[in-house]
């Protein structure tokens, strides 16, 4: 059978690019996606063909990613965020504006091709939301009249960069990003948001050996920043000892987690300092091979990171031979990912820089030992890598000076929601979380998530004077704020929504579990539940929480079970509130018989409607 | 079990089910003369009693809940019974009655009274006479509707399972179904 020829050229011209390496097959996809708009079935035939991998493993990466579709995609794809932050700032009147300007609801592509409307999980803009991504282009502070106008302008130019008028502070003007991004920090400290002199740390880090900067790293007290705070370390000491000379090292720039934008902003302003200490890190492993997984909603900061890494690898930074060492040699190249929250978590991340889903896999064993393609892997976050950048800068005792014993040196905080203040704050570890509600303008607080969805949600009252750290409130960074009008119920509903769409599906208590816990919570805000529901609920989350395979389901119901805790007068008052009597509150006879009721005209004499539906 | 009053009594129910559970109880044979012995018959088919007047140690339901009489009926057993067994597939998951579940209620009823190949139906009406109780938009199960204590698989029940069943529920003790009553190949 013919193939369309012009989909056999886009599918040559993106295999070629990426030599045929069906591990490079999310930026393949990604190449047919960007010529065709979409990934037809065909070009799945021809990719497995080229690249010589099995056609499910195509299309299982096809179907897997939310940036790519096997259908048909309008030339400008509208999404918008739809995190909870985003709906506290009005998103959905900007929502229902778009679906009016455009004429077609969300999922769907205008008769004419130009648009599809899609909703996506938090872009890493809860700082200016309601947000948007016009193909690449961020889009922030949305309005109602804002999106009107967009729409209008794009049909005209079809030219989203266009629409960017004003560029954001620092580096977002920058002519590689241009991007009307705000970096919006509103206190840096020493260690992350603090200049660097370039190469000064990588010198002095060539001058120990690769034990004693694991030595220095390892008293500092370094903990992973992503949010478990593993002692990066003894990371770093896995996985030099272990067996293979081919070691990658892997910086998790795949902020996902709703609520957190602190990564953004050092890409943004410090993406030396976050090189730096991957370079330190592969001189600590003995790695060879760097990638920098960049989620694809951070895609308008590809063009800029590449031109840092190009000067780095000018300067003698990176490269072969680096800083004169002869047989240091040491290269990073930008992964950029697809929109899937689950390779935030490490072992997925791998699957996905390695072409794959991004499934997590059951450890051991760990990355440590058997990693990315097989070999020994060390995984760490953005901002972990500052931080063993500036440990060897200024050293260890320096950066423990900061911060409690258990977390030491400083921690950049993403704080979004009822507050007036919103932005990126680096405070010492042990901070009260009163401290940081003072400093955004949180004036009204009522409850906190601390540590996003996969993290705790607390009663503002009697939390101020917790401390932020791994000995208490542990958080890779995300602080919503939540005032009095907001229902602790409907934000627990909001994330449960999100782990749904988020579970790779793999293992059952996390494909089911999540599920079963958001029609729980639904029902209990329905009104259509009582106290042994609620028990339910618990037993439930306490299961998925501990029969998942990854971070995902072992952390979701985090939500459920803290918000049970902080507010048990919120779950207590829907209980049982519009219940037959003698029936079970989960059973709504009145919505069971409104069918029958609509096609035969009359009302049931048996369970007549009660009060408050009759008005 | 017993004490208030001489013999415990047990009341049953076919909701939206076939009958073939009560049919499978009567498949005990001569065993009836001595559960009539053991036991009163409260409201049940069995004795023709339409109603309750007064409390009920076990009560077995057949069936679904695929209408609002069968909740209303369900709804009486939970009031009146100590103990609720869900007795067969219908009851404890919804059984045949339960394929209309992915069919929306309007469709069943165009199907049987309006557009199906042997309807002759030229008002084009469905039936909606007030004597008929509605029905539900699908059949729940009975635990679904009321809580359920114990569930008694099969389709039906075999007549020694379900004597196993009451037996052990009457003298209190640990219900022990061998294999062979529980497999359904």
């Amino acid at each position: 059978m013919a193939v369309n020829p012009l989909i056999r050229h886009a599918v040559e011209r993106a295999c070629h690019a990426c030599g045929r390496d069906p591990t490079r097959m999310l930026d393949i996809v990604r190449g047919v996606q960007q010529r065709l708009g979409h990934v037809p079935d065909e070009a799945v035939d021809l990719i497995a063909r080229e690249t010589g991998a099995p056609r499910p493993d195509v299309a299982g990466v096809v179907g897997f990613y939310a940036f790519f579709s096997n259908r048909p995609q309008g030339r400008i794809v509208i999404r918008l965020c739809g995190d909870v932050v985003d709906r506290m700032h009005g998103v959905e009147r900007v929502a229902e504006a778009l679906v009016e300007e455009l004429g077609v609801p969300f999922g769907e592509t205008t008769p004419d091709g130009l648009f599809t409307l899609l909703w996506t999980p938090c872009i890493g803009m809860s700082d200016q939301a309601p947000a948007a991504l016009v193909n690449d282009v961020v889009v922030t502070r949305l309005s109602r009249d804002v999106a009107r106008q967009m729409v209008g302008e794009l049909r005209e130019h079809e030219d989203p960069h266009r629409f960017v008028r004003t560029y954001g502070d620092g580096n977002n003007a920058h002519p590689a990003v241009r991007a009307m991004v705000e970096n919006n920090v509103r206190r840096a400290g020493p260690v992350v948001l603090a200049d660097l002199e370039r190469g000064a740390a990588l010198a002095r880090a060539l001058r120990m050996t690769p034990a004693e900067v694991i030595r220095e790293i390892k008293t500092a007290r370094l903990r992973g920043r992503g949010g478990a705070g593993f002692p990066t370390g003894m990371k770093w000491e896995f996985t030099r000892a272990a067996a293979g000379d081919r070691k990658v090292l892997i910086c998790n720039a795949d902020e996902g987690e709703p609520g957190t934008f602190k990564d953004r902003v050092i890409l943004t302003e410090h993406p030396d300092l976050v090189l730096e200490g991957m370079t330190i890190g592969a001189w600590a492993i003995g790695a060879q091979e760097g990638i920098l997984y960049l989620r694809g909603e951070y895609a308008y900061l590809e063009a800029f990171l590449e031109q840092v890494l190009e000067a780095r690898r000018r300067d003698g930074l990176l490269g072969r031979s680096i800083l004169g060492r002869e047989g240091f040699d040491f290269d990073v190249r930008i992964q950029l990912g697809a929109g899937a929250y689950v390779c935030g978590e490490e072992t997925a991340l791998i699957a996905s820089c390695e072409g794959k889903r991004g499934d997590a896999k059951a450890r051991p064993p760990f990355p440590a030992q058997h990693g990315y393609l097989g070999r020994p892997t060390s995984v760490n976050n953005v901002e972990t890598f500052c931080c063993a950048a500036r440990i060897i800068e200024r050293g260890a005792a320096w950066f423990a000076g900061f911060g409690t014993p258990e977390s030491a040196g400083t921690k950049l905080f993403s704080v979004s929601g009822d507050c007036h203040v919103p932005g990126v704050y680096e405070l010492p570890f042990g901070t009260t979380l009163g401290e940081l509600l003072d400093l955004a303008g949180a004036d009204e607080a009522a409850a906190v998530q601390v540590g996003g969805p996969s993290g705790r949600l607390v009663a503002a009252e009697g939390a101020r004077e917790r401390r932020l750290g791994y000995e208490d409130l542990a958080t890779g960074g995300s602080v919503m704020v939540f005032g009095p009008q907001r229902d602790p119920l409907w934000i627990v509903e909001r994330f449960l929504e999100f782990f749904v769409d988020e579970s790779c599906g793999v293992c059952t208590p996390c494909r089911v579990g999540n599920v079963l816990m958001h029609d729980a919570v639904r029902r209990v805000r329905a009104g259509l539940a009582g106290e042994s529901d609620l028990e339910q609920l618990r037993a439930l989350a306490t299961t998925v929480g501990m029969a998942s395979r990854c971070g995902l389901g072992q952390s979701s119901p985090n939500p459920v079970l803290s918000a049970m805790d902080a507010f048990p007068d919120h779950w207590r008052r829907h209980l049982h509130a519009r219940s037959e009597p003698g029936l079970l509150p989960t059973f709504d006879v009145q919505a069971a018989l409104r069918p029958a009721e609509m096609l035969t005209g009359r009302r049931s004499e048996v369970f007549p409607p009660r009060e408050e539906e009759r008005r | 079990m017993a004490g208030k009053h001489t013999r415990p009594r047990v009341a049953t129910c076919s909701l939206a089910g076939c009958f073939g559970c009560h049919m499978s109880l009567l498949d005990i044979d001569e065993r009836i003369f001595e559960l009539a012995e053991l036991v009163e018959f409260a409201r049940s088919p069995i004795v023709d009693k339409k109603r309750f007047d007064r409390r009920v140690d076990i009560g077995l339901i057949e069936g679904g809940c695929c209408n609002e009489e069968n909740v209303a009926t369900l709804r009486e057993f939970r009031r009146h019974c100590e103990i609720l067994v869900s007795i067969g597939d219908c009851a404890t998951a919804g059984g045949v009655p339960a394929l209309r579940n992915d069919i929306p209620l309007a469709e069943c009823l165009a199907e049987a009274y309006v557009g199906g190949p042997t309807v002759h139906n030229p008002g084009g009406r469905i039936p909606d006479d007030p004597e008929l109780p509605l029905l539900l938009d699908k059949v729940y199960p009975a635990h679904e509707v009321v809580r359920i204590d114990y569930f008694l698989p099969g389709c039906p029940p075999s007549a020694e399972a379900l004597w196993q069943t009451l037996v052990a529920l009457l003298e209190g003790r640990p219900l022990e179904l061998p294999y062979e009553l529980i497999k359904y190949d």
